[in-house]
């Protein structure tokens, strides 16, 4: 049945752990210590429930084997048993003392997980849930980027772990990045944190688990695990503004005159606004809309020219330029490194 | 044992036409006549949202697949989960048990035949009112739109500024006026269990199916209510200014969650405990031994109906709830898996030692027990709240839940329908297509929610109207909306079996399965009086003491 | 269809609870369920408005009103013994009692609201103050002008003369579901004038 499948699929992700996992967001493949607490317990609630399984199935399939009428019967009925008070109190007592052990293993874990203290030298992100995409701020160090976040990696034996508090801009969202920890919600009005300590760089991959409205599929997710070098420089250059060229090209032009800088902040120009992504390092992400299509000039000149053939539903409106226009401002866009 | 039926006066000498056949059943309060409405009812919006199912799985068998843009999606995924619940299996299942308690129990009809027939066509009235969303959602002008905020609406998605237009207003009035038939059939079935069963009757003699169904009724009581007060202060916030749900003015998005649930839980229960009283009728009867343990059956459905209202924030794990309350919900969702754990027992005792006739009620009753074991097991898993914040608003929790209603509910309803079927039209179905239904239904069943909670395992949010290759489910995808296809077909085979028996089965007689309850003691289909003289009763199985005089069950009890 | 068996020996009493009082307690267990949400809401958003009048900035105790209506548990309780005594008459006096002490308190809730809006500038979209007791107050009173159309619509058949001694049962009845709406109004009074002023 599915539960052998289960086991099976878990089993080979869990022994596979520096291999290629079946999947980029198994659960079974944590790579950060809460993932990993939860893991354990998963193993454990597992081989429970599996060993209730078989025992009961196997009686299930007994008797359905065993008293089943056979074609020549005389007709009688088969002795007539209301019930037997030891059976009965057997079959009390035995679940109870299994929900006992479970609810035991359980209550531990929720405290390893929800009662860690902050270390002094975590790093402090302030993830903001929007429709239908993610702003992260790193209040401390000064940066504020969109949909790719960068973490450093950590060492078990010198623990650097992210620390993430999650607000929402709008309605109800949810961080899930299966391989670094359980699911959080971003509620608004009702601040959450969250913590994740990796182990291995390279890129992990989520999306937003509580429906919030048309795009929910493509709000998805990109956690970024660096070695601690790599990070520092990623912070210096989104530190930066926009390098801003000897002349203002014709794009940027275009981009403070129309609407663009209502919703888009570009560090070190008049865009402000903060409804949509800050764009100030636009060209150094992966993905543009949230995942949602790579970030290459093709892609980024159809995102702005309509955004609905790319994401349908998503809040950015399409931006009616023309041809020329649109080339000019896609080339400025590609300047935000 | 006779079997004389009074002649009706003859008012009309001429045969009724189709416009008095209409009116009588509109105008019915006949508690058989409004449990076949009821049951017609919700077969009709089974099929309506099995095809939104159907929607949802094409457009879900490979990634960035485009059947359906996401705003259709959305709808699709809203309009099947509150169709599903509150205008199939909750509407079928108030139809079995107006139809069967007052025969149970040896009554004439129910308590308040008046608020019977209010009931059922409030609960109507509130299907089309949630159907009407697609002509009239946005207004006189344009078309409609069906509402697309997922069955338990959170806020504040549902917030004027989040959902313009109507198409919310419908969804959550559709639930109140659905809802006030619910209340209304609940305050009926606990006055006729409790005041309307026949002499010697007392409550520990009444077959198991009025038990559970009494419980249900209580829990739809203290859990409906919350769900109406909660859809009122909705439309607080909506239409006069509101803030309860308000989080620019301070209001909890928390607090809608927590009320919705508060309902949501119990309401499981709601649907569950009929379908564990079917399996209670027809298990004994097919195993030819009466039900193991039947106090403590009582028992443990007393303690579920009691337990099931402290679990709901079982739901609301990933939302930020302190330890304690963590913890706290974890260990009253385990607790209630124990007198669920022990009812599979004692049904599982009721077949032992007995002698097993593999009929299609039965086949169901079985695979039910199987089905529900796994649901109940990967219910457990769930309950460990670390490990629901990975399983959490993912596929395995969609598996997880469909395997109880359309595993363990939805089996017991076809189990029930083959059972009963010849004692509400006279007629006995065909074994063959009923096997036929049973094995095509069964492939499906598994195909489509074994294999569902894969995907969830390995990340796939639940709601989400396409999603990416390369993580790995699409192939589990494509499995899952292959075996839709088989139930497809055994619901046409099933449906075509209720049909065609109707008009062209062989006639049942008044006991075919050779059972113990006193519905079987008159006539296939009974007369609108129900019984020519109220029975008495000494027993549980008031006709195994009739043909079996030296070995009654009073001297046993 | 005779003979399910087994008749009961002659001399055994079947007695089961009657079906009018059980359907009301059930219904008013359901009343209850939707009360408790709203009590909830309210208790839970003590405190917390961003803005506005303050509880105790606005609110002041119906005491006289509570009287009122608390009284009109009495009447009505007298009125359902009157009849179950066969005093017809007397039963009218004490229901038409019963009557006018509900419409006092529903005169009391209006003229509270008349000042809360007009004077104090508290709507129900004010805050969630305002909100919340709009609401749960408005419930109540809801509830208490459909017990008084239930009420008064007695009032119409006993002043025909069609109200008599048998129909007591369904009298009581009735004034369980009053009794109900006045029990109601000791809790939302608690909550309201009590606790969160």
């Amino acid at each position: 049945m599915s539960k052998v499948v289960v086991w099976i699929c878990s089993a080979a992700a869990a022994f596979a752990d520096t291999a290629q996992p079946l999947s980029p967001t198994n659960i079974f493949a944590p790579a950060s210590t809460p993932a990993r607490s939860i893991f354990g317990l998963s193993l454990f609630v597992l081989a429970v429930t599996g060993a209730i399984f078989l025992v009961v199935f196997a009686l299930l399939l007994y008797a359905v084997v065993k008293f089943k009428n056979e074609k020549n019967d005389d007709g009688s009925e088969p002795p007539q048993v209301y019930g037997s008070n030891q059976v009965e109190l057997a079959w009390t007592v035995i679940p109870v003392l299994i929900v006992v052990a479970l609810f035991m293993a359980t209550a531990r874990v929720i405290a390893s997980v929800q009662k860690t203290v902050r270390p002094d030298n975590a790093i402090e992100v302030v993830a903001i849930g929007h429709q239908f995409w993610w702003e992260y701020r790193y209040p401390a160090l000064g940066v504020v980027t969109a949909n790719e976040l960068h973490v450093p990696v950590s060492d078990d034996n010198h623990p650097t772990p992210t620390f993430i508090q999650l607000l929402s801009a709008d309605t109800d969202h949810s961080f899930w990045v299966p391989r670094l920890a359980g699911k959080t919600d971003l509620i608004p009005n009702h601040p959450n944190s969250m913590w994740i300590d990796p182990h291995d760089t390279g890129v992990y991959l989520g999306q937003c688990a509580q429906y919030c409205g048309t795009q929910h599929a493509k709000m998805l997710l990109r956690v970024y695990v660096q070695s601690q070098d790599e990070f520092d420089r990623w912070i210096q250059e989104q530190r930066q503004t926009a390098t801003v060229g000897n002349a203002v090209s014709q794009g940027q032009r275009i981009f403070e005159m129309t609407a663009c800088i209502n919703c888009h902040t570009v560090a070190g120009t008049v865009a402000n606004g903060r409804f949509g992504p800050d764009l100030t390092h636009l060209m150094s992400r992966d993905t543009i809309a949230a995942g949602a299509a790579k970030n290459t000039p093709e892609n980024l000149r159809q995102w702005i020219l309509n955004p609905a053939s790319i994401k349908p539903g998503s809040l950015m409106p399409a931006m009616q330029l023309s041809g020329p226009e649109l080339d000019a401002l896609t080339a400025y866009l590609e300047t935000l490194r | 044992m006779s079997t004389e039926s009074v002649a009706w006066p003859n008012r009309a000498a001429a045969s009724p036409s189709f416009v008095d056949h209409l009116h009588e059943w509109v105008t019915t309060v006949d508690h058989k006549r409004l449990g076949i409405l009821y049951i017609v009812y919700a077969l009709i919006f089974l099929v309506i949202g099995g095809i939104e199912a159907t929607v949802m799985r094409i457009q879900l068998i490979r990634p960035h697949n485009d059947f359906v843009s996401p705003q259709v999606f959305n709808r699709m995924f809203t309009m099947h989960g509150t169709t599903m619940i509150f205008f199939v299996v909750m509407p079928v299942l108030f139809g079995f048990a107006n139809y069967l308690i007052p025969l149970m129990i040896g009554a004439r009809d129910m308590a308040f035949p008046r608020l019977n027939a209010f009931s059922f066509w409030m609960t109507a009235f509130g299907g089309l009112l949630l159907y009407f969303s697609l002509v009239g959602a946005n207004g006189l002008y344009g078309a409609g739109n069906a509402p697309d905020v997922g069955w338990f609406a959170y806020a504040p998605l549902t917030s004027q500024t989040f959902s313009v237009g109507h198409s919310t207003d419908f969804w959550t009035l559709a639930l109140l006026v659905s809802g006030f038939g619910s209340i209304g059939t609940a305050i009926n079935i606990i006055a006729t269990v409790l005041c309307m069963r026949c002499p010697g009757m007392t409550l520990a003699k009444m077959p198991l199916f009025a038990w559970l169904n009494l419980i249900m009724a209580g829990l739809v009581i203290l859990a409906v209510s919350p769900l109406t007060a909660a859809q009122i202060m909705l439309m607080v916030d909506r239409y006069l200014g509101g803030h309860f749900f308000d989080t620019q003015a301070g209001g909890s998005a928390v607090v809608w969650m927590h009320f919705f649930w508060v309902f949501g839980h119990p309401e499981v229960y709601v649907l569950v405990l009929p379908a564990f009283a079917f399996a209670s009728e027809i298990i004994p009867v097919f195993s030819r031994k009466p039900i193991f343990g039947y106090p403590v059956m009582v028992g443990a459905t007393i303690a579920i109906g009691f337990i099931s209202m402290s679990v709901w924030a079982h739901h609301m794990f990933t939302v930020g709830m302190s330890s304690a309350a963590n913890t706290f919900f974890v260990i009253s969702t385990m607790a209630i898996a124990v007198p669920t754990g022990i009812k599979i027992f004692n049904w599982l005792a009721t077949m032992w030692g007995g002698k097993i006739e593999f009929k299609t009620p039965m086949l169901f009753c079985i695979a039910f027990l199987f089905q529900f074991l796994i649901a109940g097991l990967t219910g457990v898993m769930q309950a460990a709240a670390p490990f629901d914040w990975q399983l959490g608003s993912s596929y395995f929790v969609v598996a997880h839940f469909h395997y109880v209603i359309v595993g363990g509910i939805l089996f017991c309803l076809f189990g029930a329908f083959y059972y009963w079927f010849p004692k509400m039209s006279g007629k006995i179905y065909s074994e063959p297509l009923g096997k036929l239904h049973f094995w095509l239904f069964i492939i499906g069943f598994h195909l489509t929610f074994d294999f569902m909670h894969i995907p969830g395992l390995l990340g796939m949010p639940r709601r989400i109207y396409t999603y990416e290759p390369g993580r790995g489910w699409d192939t589990w995808n494509l499995v899952v909306t292959i075996g839709v296809f088989f139930q497809a077909a055994g619901i046409l085979v099933f449906l075509g079996n209720l049909i065609w028996s109707y008009f062209g089965g062989e006639p049942a007689g008044n006991d075919p399965w050779d059972a113990w309850t006193l519905e079987w003691s008159t006539n296939s289909p009974p007369p609108v009086y129900n019984f020519y003289t109220i029975p008495s009763v000494r027993s549980r199985r008031p006709l195994w003491d009739l043909k079996h005089p030296d070995d009654p069950d009073w001297k046993y009890e | 269809m005779c003979a399910t068996s087994t008749t009961l020996p002659p001399e055994l009493e079947w007695k089961l609870p009657a079906r009018g009082q059980v359907g009301m307690f059930a219904l008013i267990g359901a009343e209850s369920a939707i009360f408790t949400i709203f009590v909830v809401a309210y208790l839970f958003y003590i405190g917390k408005s961003l803005s506005g009048p303050m509880p105790s900035e606005v609110l002041s105790p119906p005491i006289l009103y509570t009287i009122c209506l608390l009284s009109s548990s009495l009447t009505i309780h007298l009125a359902a013994k009157s009849l179950r005594g066969g005093k017809v008459r007397s039963f009218g006096a004490w229901w038409l009692l019963t009557i006018i002490l509900g419409a006092i308190f529903l005169y009391g809730t209006a003229s509270e609201w008349h000042r809360l809006i007009y004077k104090d500038g508290l709507t129900i979209t004010t805050n969630l103050f305002g909100t919340t007791y709009y609401s749960l107050v408005g419930l109540h009173g809801f509830h208490v002008i459909v017990g008084l159309l239930a009420l008064s619509s007695v009032m119409a058949f006993t002043t025909f003369g069609a109200v008599k001694q048998e129909q007591a049962e369904r009298i009581d009845v009735l004034s369980l579901y009053w009794h109900f709406v006045d029990a109601v109004w000791v809790v939302v009074f608690t909550v309201v004038y009590l606790i969160g002023r």
